[in-house]
C-alpha cells in the first residue's frame, strides 16, 4: 500500500508541472491586453510601456514562466493585476468558500443519487425505475444555470423564504453554522447537486442491477439472508465504483462552478475565474488554475487510495 | 396517527421558526444594501478601478478630489464645482502652471488635516517612481485621466501649484480623478508592514479618505460597508443614512432577484426585459441622459465610403432613434450629438441630427448610391460589455435602418476585450479587418474623452483613440484654442465651436446615449439622478 501510495505521488509531479505550463500557456495565448484592468484604453503608449516594464510583461514569455514557477514553488503566487491583493490570499479564501459548497452539494448529490440508483437499480424495469431514471436523467441534462436561476425566481424573488444571492448577511468572512447564514447555502448547493446526484443515481442503478443479477447474490439468498442482508453486500460491492464516481464530481465541484457561483454570487474559484478571464487578470488566473489542478490531482489521488483499500480486488502496482 | 399530527405540528412550528428567524431590517440604523454591476469591490485605496463605477462606489463617497462635478442637478448637465480645493487659477507668467487655493478645516477620517502637503503627496503616489509610496497600480486609471499633469509643489500650508507638461485648461477637469488619500494613515500602515506594497495593501482593507462616508468592513470580492462621516465639511452632503453595504453583483439576474427578495435595496443597471416586473412590484426606476455615448465611429481611410460626408450625413438623418428607443424600454436619450442642447458644450451646429429618410436617400442618391447599388459597410462591435448597452439587437435595429437608405451593414462581432484593445490600434490595422466603423461607447464627461481624443491629428492610433484618423489643421487649431483658453467660459466657448464642427462633419454616427438605469426600493428617497456617470449617496435619505 505504501509502494502504491508513494507511486502515485511521483507520478503526480510531472502531471502538476505539465498542468502548470499549459496553465500558464493558455492563459498567456489568449487575446486581450493583460494590463487592462489597471489601463483604460485610452491610455497614452509611453504610459502602457511603462506599466509592462513595471508588471514584467515586457520579459520573454520562457523568462515570465520560470519566474512565475518559481515564486509558485515557494508558494508565493504572485499579487492579482486588478485588486493588488496577493493572489494566494484571494485563491485560498474562494477555495475555502467553494469547498464549503461543493460539500454540501456532494453530501445532497450523493444521497439522492445512491436513493435514486439503488432504488432503480432493485425495482429494475419498474415504473419506480423509469421515474426514477428520469430524474437522473434530468439531473444530467438540465441546464444548471437555468435551474439556479428558476429557483432563485421561485424561492427568492415571487416567495422570498430563501436569499438569492451571497455567502450570509454579513459576507463568507463572517459564516457561521446556524440558520441564518445556511440558508444562504441551500439554493446554489442543490443547483450544484443536480449534476453529481444524476450521474451518481445512473452508475449506482447500473451496478445494482448488475449485481443483483450475479450468482453470488442467488448464492447469499439460498444460504438464507434476508433482504437487508443482501442489500449490505450489494452495497459493499457498489460503492467503490460510486465512490470512484463521486470522488471526480467533488473534484468538478471544488474547481467551482463558474457559472452557479456567477447566478448566486458566491464568492468561491468559479466567481473568482469568472472575474479573472473578464479582467485578464493573469496572475489571478494563472494562480486559481494551478490550485485547482493540485486539487483535482490530489483528490483523484485520494479517490484511487480509498478505492485500492476498499476493494482488495484492485490490484495496481 | 398521533405520530403523524405531532410531526405535522413539529414541521409547521419549526418552518414558523424558521422565517421568523430569517434576516430583517435593523429596526433603528438605516442601512442602505447596494448591488453593483461590477464584479469585484473597485479598489478602495484612492483611485478605482473598475471604470466610472469605481468612482461612483469607491471613489466620490469615500474620498474628495480638488474639484468635483455638480451632481445635485437632475435637469441640467453636471457641471465643474469646487471640491477640496475652493478656487483655482493658470499662472500669467507661465500657462503650464496651475495655482490651488484649498478648503480650510478638511481632516481625513483618521484625523489628520488636509493641506498642500496631502496634495503633493497624492499627485506623488502616480507620478513619482522615486516617491517612498509610489503604487504602479495606481498609475493606470489615475495618468491616462490627467495626461498633462506632471507635478505638484506646496506654496503654503493651504496653497498647491500644479504643473503641466503643456498649457492645459483642461486639468481642473481631469482633476475629478485624483482622489485625496490620507498620507499619514499610509504612513502608518508603512510603519506597521515595512514596505509600500504591503503599506497600500493594507491601507486599501483600510482607508482614510476625507468623503461622507468612511469604510468600517471590507471583505475583498463580497461587501464592503461604510458609515456616515458626520464630520464631513460639506453640510449639505452630511449623510442621513447610517451605513451603505456595496455587493459585487456582475450578473443581471441575481442583481434583479436581490432586490426582487429585498435582499438590497437598490441595483445598478437592471436588464430591460426585467423593468416591467420590477415596476409592478412597486420599486423605482431611476435613469436621466448620460455623458454616455453610443456612436459608430467612422473611418476616415482612403476606401472608407465615409470620406463623402453626405454619407455620414445620410447615416444620421436615417435611424429612426424613437423607435430605438421604445425597443429599449425607453432606457436611452435620443443623441443630437455628443452634448446636448443645454450643455454648454453645445456650440449650435448647422447639421441637425434627426430622423428624415427622405433627406437620407437624397443625400445618398447624390452621392451615388441608390437601391441597386447600396454602399457597403463593415461595422465592428462586440456581443457584451461594459457600457456596450445590448450591442446586438441595438446593432441590427441600426443595420436594417440603414438598409432603407441604401446602407448595406455588416456586423463583425467581436470579444468586448478584443474590440476594445482593436480600437487604440486603428481602422488601418489587420485588427480591423477592413471595417469601416467602430462601435465602442464611451464616456463624455470632460473634453478631452468627449471631443478631443477623436478629432485631434495628434491622438491618431496607437497614441489614443482616433480609430478613424479624423483630423486635420481646422480641429487641431479648435482644440488647441480650447486647451489655452484658461477663463471658464472662454473654455467652454471653445469647446462649442469645436463641439459643433464635429457634429457638422460627422465623424460618428451618433445612435444613443445611455441613461444609466437604475432601480431603487421606494424606502430610498431623495434620489437625484443627475446627467452624469455619477450619483450623490450622501444626500439620499431612507425612509423608515
Amino acid at each position: 500500500m505504501l509502494r502504491y501510495l508513494v507511486y502515485r505521488v511521483v507520478y503526480a509531479i510531472p502531471i502538476l508541472l505539465g498542468v502548470a505550463l499549459v496553465c500558464f500557456a493558455l492563459v498567456h495565448i489568449s487575446p486581450g491586453d493583460p494590463l487592462i484592468s489597471v489601463l483604460p484604453a485610452d491610455a497614452s503608449v509611453e504610459l502602457q510601456q511603462r506599466l509592462l516594464v513595471i508588471y514584467g510583461f515586457d520579459r520573454s514569455y520562457p523568462e515570465q514562466f520560470i519566474l512565475w514557477l518559481g515564486r509558485a514553488l515557494s508558494g508565493d503566487l504572485g499579487t492579482s493585476i486588478a485588486s493588488g491583493r496577493p493572489v494566494a490570499t484571494e485563491v485560498f479564501r474562494a477555495v475555502g468558500n467553494t469547498l464549503l459548497l461543493a460539500a454540501v452539494a456532494t453530501v445532497i448529490g450523493f444521497f439522492l443519487g445512491c436513493l435514486f440508483g439503488f432504488v432503480a437499480g432493485y425495482f429494475s424495469n419498474s415504473w419506480v425505475d423509469k421515474a426514477a431514471s428520469t430524474l437522473a436523467v434530468l439531473g444530467v441534462s438540465v441546464p444548471h444555470y437555468w435551474l439556479g436561476m428558476v429557483l432563485v425566481i421561485i424561492f427568492s424573488a415571487q416567495l422570498g423564504w430563501l436569499p438569492a444571492t451571497g455567502a450570509g448577511p454579513g459576507g463568507s468572512g463572517q459564516w457561521k453554522w446556524d440558520w441564518v447564514h445556511f440558508q444562504f447555502l441551500i439554493l446554489p448547493a442543490v443547483t450544484m447537486s443536480v449534476i453529481p446526484m444524476g450521474i451518481v443515481a445512473r452508475t449506482v442503478r447500473a451496478l445494482v442491477a448488475d449485481i443483483l443479477a450475479q450468482d453470488f447474490v442467488t448464492g447469499l439468498r439460498a444460504k438464507g439472508l434476508g433482504d437487508l442482508g443482501v442489500f449490505f453486500h450489494v452495497v459493499k460491492n457498489a460503492a467503490p465504483t460510486a465512490l470512484a464516481v463521486m470522488g471526480l464530481q467533488l473534484g468538478y465541484l471544488l474547481g467551482g462552478s463558474i457559472l452557479i457561483e456567477t447566478v448566486f454570487s458566491w464568492p468561491g474559484t468559479g466567481m473568482l475565474l469568472n472575474t479573472a478571464i473578464f479582467q485578464r487578470d493573469l496572475p489571478l488566473l494563472q494562480g486559481t488554475i494551478l490550485v485547482l489542478a493540485l486539487f483535482f490531482v490530489f483528490l483523484n489521488l485520494l479517490v484511487d487510495v480509498v478505492q485500492t483499500a476498499l476493494d482488495p480486488r484492485i490490484q495496481r502496482s | 396517527m398521533k405520530t403523524t399530527r405531532t410531526f405535522a405540528a413539529a414541521l409547521v412550528a419549526g418552518t414558523a421558526l424558521t422565517f421568523a428567524a430569517l434576516p430583517s431590517d435593523a429596526a433603528a440604523e438605516k442601512v442602505l444594501t447596494v448591488g453593483m454591476t461590477a464584479a469585484d469591490i473597485p479598489r478602495t485605496l484612492g483611485q478605482p478601478d473598475q471604470g466610472f463605477e469605481g468612482n461612483r462606489f469607491t471613489g466620490i463617497p469615500i474620498y474628495d478630489s480638488l474639484t468635483q462635478w455638480d451632481l445635485s442637478v437632475a435637469d441640467g448637465p453636471s457641471v465643474l464645482i469646487p471640491g477640496v480645493a475652493t478656487s483655482w487659477a493658470v499662472d500669467p507668467d507661465d500657462t503650464t502652471k496651475w495655482i490651488f487655493e484649498l478648503r480650510d478645516g478638511v481632516t481625513f477620517h483618521d484625523g489628520s488635516p488636509f493641506n498642500a502637503e496631502a496634495v503633493v503627496w497624492n499627485v506623488e503616489k502616480v507620478l513619482d517612481e522615486e516617491a517612498p509610496h509610489f503604487d504602479a497600480s495606481q498609475v493606470g486609471v489615475t495618468a491616462s485621466r490627467m495626461p498633462t499633469l506632471r507635478s505638484a509643489r506646496v506654496i503654503d500650508e493651504m496653497t498647491v501649484e500644479l504643473t503641466t507638461s503643456e498649457p492645459d485648461a483642461f486639468l481642473p477637469l481631469n482633476l475629478t480623478n485624483l482622489f485625496m488619500a490620507s498620507p499619514s494613515h499610509w504612513q502608518a500602515k508603512y510603519d506597521e508592514t515595512g514596505d509600500a506594497e504591503s503599506a497600500w495593501t493594507a491601507f486599501a482593507a483600510d482607508p482614510s479618505g476625507s468623503g461622507p462616508f468612511r469604510v468600517t468592513s471590507f471583505t475583498p470580492r463580497e461587501r464592503l460597508e461604510l458609515e456616515a462621516n458626520p464630520d464631513y465639511w460639506d453640510e449639505k452632503r452630511i449623510p442621513q443614512i447610517d451605513r451603505v453595504v456595496l455587493i459585487p453583483m456582475p450578473e443581471a439576474n441575481a442583481r434583479t432577484a436581490a432586490l426582487l427578495s429585498g435582499q438590497v435595496d437598490w441595483i445598478e443597471a437592471p436588464s430591460p426585459d426585467a423593468i416591467p416586473q420590477i415596476e409592478s412590484r412597486g420599486f423605482v426606476i431611476h435613469a436621466n441622459a448620460q455623458p454616455h455615448v453610443w456612436p459608430w465611429q467612422l473611418s476616415f481611410l482612403e476606401d472608407s465610403p465615409w470620406q463623402d460626408i453626405r454619407v455620414r450625413h445620410a447615416a444620421n438623418l436615417c435611424i429612426n432613434r424613437g423607435e430605438l428607443q421604445a425597443f429599449l424600454g425607453g432606457l436611452m436619450a435620443i443623441p443630437v450629438g455628443t452634448v446636448g442642447p443645454d450643455h454648454p458644450w453645445w456650440g449650435d451646429p448647422e447639421f441637425q441630427i434627426s430622423y428624415d429618410p427622405d433627406t437620407a436617400r437624397e443625400l445618398m442618391e447624390e452621392a451615388g448610391y441608390s437601391a441597386e447599388n447600396p454602399v457597403r459597410v463593415k461595422v465592428q462591435t462586440s456581443a457584451s460589455g461594459s457600457g456596450q448597452m445590448q450591442p446586438i439587437p441595438m446593432n441590427e435595429y441600426v443595420q436594417q435602418s440603414l438598409r432603407d437608405c441604401y446602407f448595406d451593414v455588416e456586423l463583425d462581432v467581436l470579444e468586448w476585450n478584443t474590440l476594445f484593445t482593436n480600437w487604440r490600434r486603428g481602422a488601418d490595422d489587420p485588427t480591423a479587418d477592413g471595417a469601416h466603423a467602430i462601435n465602442v461607447s464611451f464616456a463624455a464627461m470632460d473634453p478631452f474623452f468627449a471631443m478631443v481624443r477623436f478629432t485631434s491629428t495628434s491622438t491618431f492610433p496607437p497614441v489614443s483613440n482616433n480609430w478613424g484618423y479624423f483630423g486635420n489643421d481646422e480641429f487641431d487649431a479648435l482644440i488647441a484654442d480650447a486647451r489655452t483658453s484658461f477663463d471658464d467660459a472662454e473654455r467652454d466657448a471653445a469647446l462649442a465651436r469645436l463641439h459643433k464642427r464635429i457634429v457638422e462633419e460627422a465623424p460618428f454616427v451618433w445612435i444613443a446615449h445611455d441613461v444609466g438605469p437604475r432601480a431603487m426600493s421606494p424606502r430610498v428617497e431623495n434620489v437625484v439622478q443627475p446627467r452624469s456617470w455619477f450619483i450623490d449617496i450622501a444626500t439620499m435619505t431612507l425612509a423608515d
